[in-house]
């Protein structure tokens, strides 16, 4: 690990600059540790897929502070990750919702009900958030999916929509512009600004999708409102 | 009490302080532009200092007032009225019952704050009472307020309201030049680069909000073509994408980026980076980290220092 100052008010731990299970483990790890310390100085964790970015308050914490707590915690050996949850997502691979799927099918050379299959048959770990609220960043996609953005964006992506961009996937959780292609729709509501926590999944996470028809579909947006 | 937007202005939004310990989460913290200016409008009326406050960017709301009201107006300049009268800069002005309150175009920044006695009657969201514009959570209904729109005040016993010295803002220079600490890639730039970094005068572009301001000039790129795996941005953050044109990441800004940051603005300037105006010049000039908590020392020093009594 090494500690690098980030800006006047932050600092950045790095674990290093590939990614790898281990890597995203210690990132965690020290993001959790740090999290139950709740001390009021530091105000943000930001984590990263290699690093955790520690922002706080410079006038009531030096750099050198910052940096001996994360060594400190660093030094009594962080505490292994990985007692998080397995959450299912339903998903709606629908022609309404997979916007794009049949154009996955063709730049990836499967069937449609191929790319649902392997899509849905992976698990998923987030590897943290950001973005925007509630916008997980996901490993694990089979390579065989990978498959560019679009050229240009649609300016509005409906909340819920699953879509790919390269070797990625994820969830848009509120409606945005976005440049993913679609390939379905979760009616479960991934982020609720008045719900705590805010977001339905949290960095360590893991997830699987689950494919479910439309009338199921119709079912659980209503019990998600 | 309640006051009614008859015209919203550009863009305007109720801010605090902003919202903190969300980032993880993909929750920027939101909150004023420029925090100096929100500070100095609420302790002008006797509130705390970090109270809901109106935000208006370059063109400001016309609100009327349905009970007396005690504001304050801080920020860039602009050219206000209340009813026929001219409404004084950065001054707690009792405002009469059915008056209303014309904010003008900003003149010398991009953004000026209302501060009201009691504080603007919000819920408060994940700690904070700031518009998250993107997530459309907090502040008014999560949305720029619009024409109709009615806002409640909390009821406060009368606070006493304080006095500026006189030309005790004259101190503070809104600069076009920003300093600011060496960013996490610094490296990943040739000293030249950097050199040039420094040297050129960017225009801050049309394109450019409470998100990210982006700058045009001369292009600058990394020594080789890399990939920076996405990872956490700071406040102040400037970051340089493919094109070369840098961006400084502001309070609305995205919680993490894929783009190496050249240099991060000093959190004693950031209140700058709220009022700059799109197409004026801005320059950077490096300071070291203690020289920046220096600076943000003498600034927290300043606010103590400039009030009458």
């Amino acid at each position: 690990m090494k500690i690098i100052p980030a800006s006047d008010s932050s600092v950045m731990a790095v674990f290093g600059d590939a990614i790898s299970p281990q890597t995203q483990d210690c990132v965690l790890a020290l993001f959790r540790a740090l999290q139950a310390r709740k001390d009021a100085r530091i105000r943000n964790l930001h984590p990263g897929y290699t690093s955790l970015l520690v922002d706080f308050d410079p006038l009531s914490m030096t750099h050198n502070e910052a940096s001996a707590t994360i060594e400190a915690l660093a030094e009594v050996g962080l505490p292994t990750a990985n007692d998080s949850p397995l959450l299912t997502i339903p998903v709606c691979y629908d022609a309404e919702f997979g916007l794009d799927l049949k154009h996955v099918a063709a730049h990836t050379g499967l069937s449609i009900a191929e790319v649902i299959r392997l899509h849905s048959g992976a698990t998923y770990q987030v590897c943290f958030l950001g973005f925007t609220g509630g916008f997980a960043y996901l490993g694990g996609m089979p390579e065989e999916l990978d498959t560019p953005r679009l050229a240009t964006p649609r300016r509005a992506v409906m909340a819920g929509s699953v879509g790919i961009a390269g070797g990625q996937t994820g969830i848009y959780p509120t409606e945005t512009p976005g440049g993913w292609r679609l390939i379905g729709c979760t009616p479960v509501r991934m982020f609720d600004p008045q719900a705590q926590p805010p977001t339905r999944i949290q960095a360590g996470d893991s997830i699987r999708f689950s494919p479910i028809d439309h009338a199921e579909f119709g079912r659980l947006r209503q019990a998600s409102q | 009490m309640t006051i009614r937007v008859v015209k919203p202005g550009l863009f305007t939004t109720v801010q605090d302080r902003g919202r903190f310990g969300y980032v993880h989460l993909g929750i920027s913290p939101a909150g004023a532009a420029d925090l100096l200016s929100l500070r100095i409008a609420n302790l002008l009326v006797g509130n705390d200092e970090y109270a809901p406050t109106l935000e208006m960017t370059l063109l400001g709301a016309t609100l009327e007032f349905d009970e007396p009201a005690v504001v304050a107006i801080s920020g860039a300049s602009c050219d206000s009225k209340v009813d026929s009268n001219t409404f004084p800069m950065s001054s707690a002005v009792e405002v009469p019952r059915g008056s209303v309150l014309q904010c003008g175009a900003a003149t010398d920044g991009a953004r000026y704050y209302l501060a009201i006695q009691g504080g603007f009657d919000v819920p408060t969201v994940m700690g904070s009472a700031s518009t998250d514009i993107r997530g459309r959570f907090g502040g008014f209904e999560g949305r720029r307020l619009q024409s109709g729109d009615l806002l409640r005040v909390r009821g406060l016993e009368r606070a006493r309201t304080r006095r500026l010295r006189g030309g005790a803002l004259e101190s503070i220079r809104r600069s076009g030049i920003l300093r600011v600490t060496t960013g996490g890639q610094r490296g990943w730039f040739s000293d030249d680069t950097y050199e040039k970094f420094l040297a050129t005068s960017y225009v801050v572009s049309e394109q450019s909000d409470r998100a990210g301001l982006r700058l045009k000039g001369g292009a600058i790129s990394t020594r080789e073509p890399r990939q920076l795996l996405t990872d956490g941005t700071p406040l102040g953050a400037i970051q340089v994408p493919q094109d070369g044109q840098p961006i400084i990441l502001f309070v609305d800004q995205q919680t993490t980026g894929g783009y190496p940051k050249i240099a991060n603005v000093i959190t004693a300037d950031a209140y700058c980076v709220g009022q700059l105006r799109p197409r004026d010049a801005v320059r950077f000039t490096e300071v070291s980290i203690p020289e920046a908590i220096a600076a943000l020392c003498d600034q927290e020093h300043w606010l103590k220092e400039i009030w009458e009594d």
